[in-house]
């Protein structure tokens, strides 16, 4: 494969929870050491269940959240170090999409000057050039330009979806995180925002960090693919491996619990036993391109 | 079952007891919420003693005003324009408003999606299963507590005794829909409808969820009007499928029959959709 353009050392993200005046407070270990590298131009997969940690890790690489330690490099240079001006900056280049299509969208705006505010923000062009570079992104994730004049609640989920990504999409950003971003979707409504996501990708060069539970859509979209359980990645490689030969008996329990479509598939469902692993195994090499923490 | 609804209210069952008749019956369902399209559009299937139905279909279908048109649940606007409802033998949509205050629960109860809304936050879960009993008149006070603690046994809840004084948000998200399927069972109704039971649920425990449903229904020979839009979760679970499309059934059959040749364009779209088919 080619470069990283995304790499992340040893990220640590940890929450303090304060409980009350004479009891220590508790640590929740959200991110706890998570080491991986997006190539150019991939679909990485990044899955695992709530509370896995998987949300806060995309969220730390964008500095959406600061995290406790660790590097994430970005092009070769340590964003974790960056002043905000320069995260600011930085920020153009690397973009998030979010879960839930009703929540991120301000509903008093119009979808156009959402759209457009990114542009506003970091002073990209006098106003027609913004407007004819909405009318642009509107058309490069099939909504009508002339929709722009409307409010969120006018459109579906999959549209406003597709507004979500016409705002990530306004400053050229080489990577994506999408986190989530289908999955509140409908099945038929996700699998057309997932071909948007694949075709934009291949026409604007895009990588994605792609964030998700879902693992029969990951298998499907993802070249790697990195398992997280409890804060650590616990399994990482190259998806039709990973998937042939999962071996931590996380990632074994968790892909015997997808249900299939086959009515009369075997099926044997691996319960999780936490005594059958070291929480703090380190990640070593099982085979080619793929790494468990066994 | 040893203790259909009926006999708990003290009436003889039906003259031809419901062995080869199906338990629901639901004939040519139509409702409407004032719109140009009504919701439901001439709905019609049945449900066997012990046999699990999927009702499969995406947002907006209808599959969900179905349940609660069966159960007489549907807010204003909504209102059934045409159709039959019959259960164990008797017209639901016939019924006296307190008469279907008891097939609600004891003949026919609801696992809803989100168990947080549903559960009463400010009452321990063990007072909201014996609640159940107690309105229906199952048990007196004493029975009822020592019946949520079996219930909450039955599914699977470690350490019931000192769980039942657990209020909803000292629970996981597994846990308070177990509480709820508790709930749904705690009068041992011959039909259960599961609105979406798992999509709230993150894999692993939607898996054992799933495997509690499946146990419970063999255990109480359990009939289950499974509502879903997961086909995966159908092919695991149901013995025949009906697919919702815009307020219509647009195909029907056994589980194997519809996953392997699906008929209706509508199907076959929906099926290639998930992301394990393409």
């Amino acid at each position: 494969m080619g470069t990283p353009l995304l790499e992340v050392r040893h990220l640590v993200k940890h929450f303090v929870r304060k409980q009350g005046l004479f009891r220590a407070p508790s640590v929740v270990k959200a991110v706890d050491n998570v080491t991986f590298a997006v190539d150019e131009g991939e679909m990485f997969g990044l899955v695992g269940e709530s509370g896995s940690g998987k949300s806060t890790a995309g969220r730390c690489i964008l500095r959406l959240i600061e995290p406790t330690s660790g590097e994430v490099f970005f092009r070769g240079e340590n964003v974790l170090q960056f002043s905000s001006e320069r995260m600011r900056m930085t920020r153009r280049d690397m973009q998030i999409v979010f879960q839930d299509p009703y929540s991120s969208l301000n509903p008093r705006m119009r979808v156009g000057d959402i759209v457009e505010e990114p542009l506003i923000i970091h002073r990209l062009g006098a106003k027609p050039e913004r407007r004819a570079r909405v009318a642009e992104l509107f058309e490069l994730v099939g909504l009508e330009p002339a929709h722009a004049l409307r409010y969120p609640h006018e459109f579906s989920g999959g549209q406003r979806q597709r507004i979500g990504i016409a705002r990530a999409l306004a400053l050229n950003p080489a990577l994506v995180i999408a986190d989530e971003a289908v999955s509140a979707l409908d099945v038929s409504i996700q699998a057309q925002v997932v071909k948007l996501l694949l075709d934009l990708k291949a026409r604007l060069k895009l990588t994605y960090l792609f964030v998700a539970h879902d693992l029969r859509l990951v298998e499907h979209i993802c070249t790697r693919v990195a398992v997280m359980y409890m804060g650590k990645i616990v399994e990482l490689g190259e998806t039709s491996a990973l998937f042939a030969r999962p071996t931590h008996p996380y990632t074994q329990a968790l892909l015997s619990a997808i249900p299939m479509l086959d009515p009369d598939a075997p099926r044997q469902r691996i319960e999780l036993d936490p005594t059958s692993f070291e929480r703090e195994a380190p990640l070593r090499e099982i085979g080619a391109q793929h790494w468990a923490a066994v | 079952m040893n203790e259909p609804f009926d006999e708990a209210r003290g009436k003889p069952l039906n003259q031809t007891p419901a062995r080869d008749k199906p338990l629901l019956d639901v004939q040519h369902l139509s409702v409407t919420f004032g719109g140009p399209t009504p919701a439901v559009d001439d709905v019609s299937f049945s449900i066997a003693r012990g046999e699990t139905l999927g009702l499969v279909g995406e947002s907006g279908s209808g599959k969900s005003v179905t349940a609660f048109s069966i159960l007489r649940l549907l807010q204003s606007p909504g209102r059934i324009t045409a159709g039959r409802v019959v259960f164990d033998g008797r017209d639901l949509l016939a019924l006296a408003e307190d008469e279907m205050r008891e097939v609600r629960g004891a003949g026919i109860s609801l696992i809803f999606q989100e168990p947080m809304t549903a559960l009463n936050p400010v009452m321990r879960v063990g007072d909201q299963i014996a609640e159940a009993l107690l309105v229906h008149g199952k048990a007196s006070r004493a029975e009822a507590r020592a019946r949520a603690v079996e219930l909450l046994e039955a599914v699977k809840i470690g350490d019931p005794t000192r769980r039942v004084r657990d209020y909803p948000h000292q629970l996981s998200g597994g846990m308070r829909q177990r509480v709820m399927i508790a709930i749904a069972l705690a009068c041992r109704p011959p039909l259960v409808i599961a609105d979406e039971p798992t999509t709230a649920l993150d894999v692993t425990i939607q898996a054992q969820v799933l495997e509690l449903l499946r146990e419970l229904k063999a255990r109480y020979n359990l009939a289950l009007l499974l509502i879903t839009h997961d086909f995966g979760v159908i092919a695991e679970m149901a013995d025949r499928v009906a697919v919702m499309y815009q307020g219509r059934l647009v195909e029907h059959g056994s589980v194997r029959e519809v996953l392997r040749r699906p008929s209706h364009n509508y199907t076959r779209n929906l099926l290639a959709a998930v992301p394990g088919a393409w």
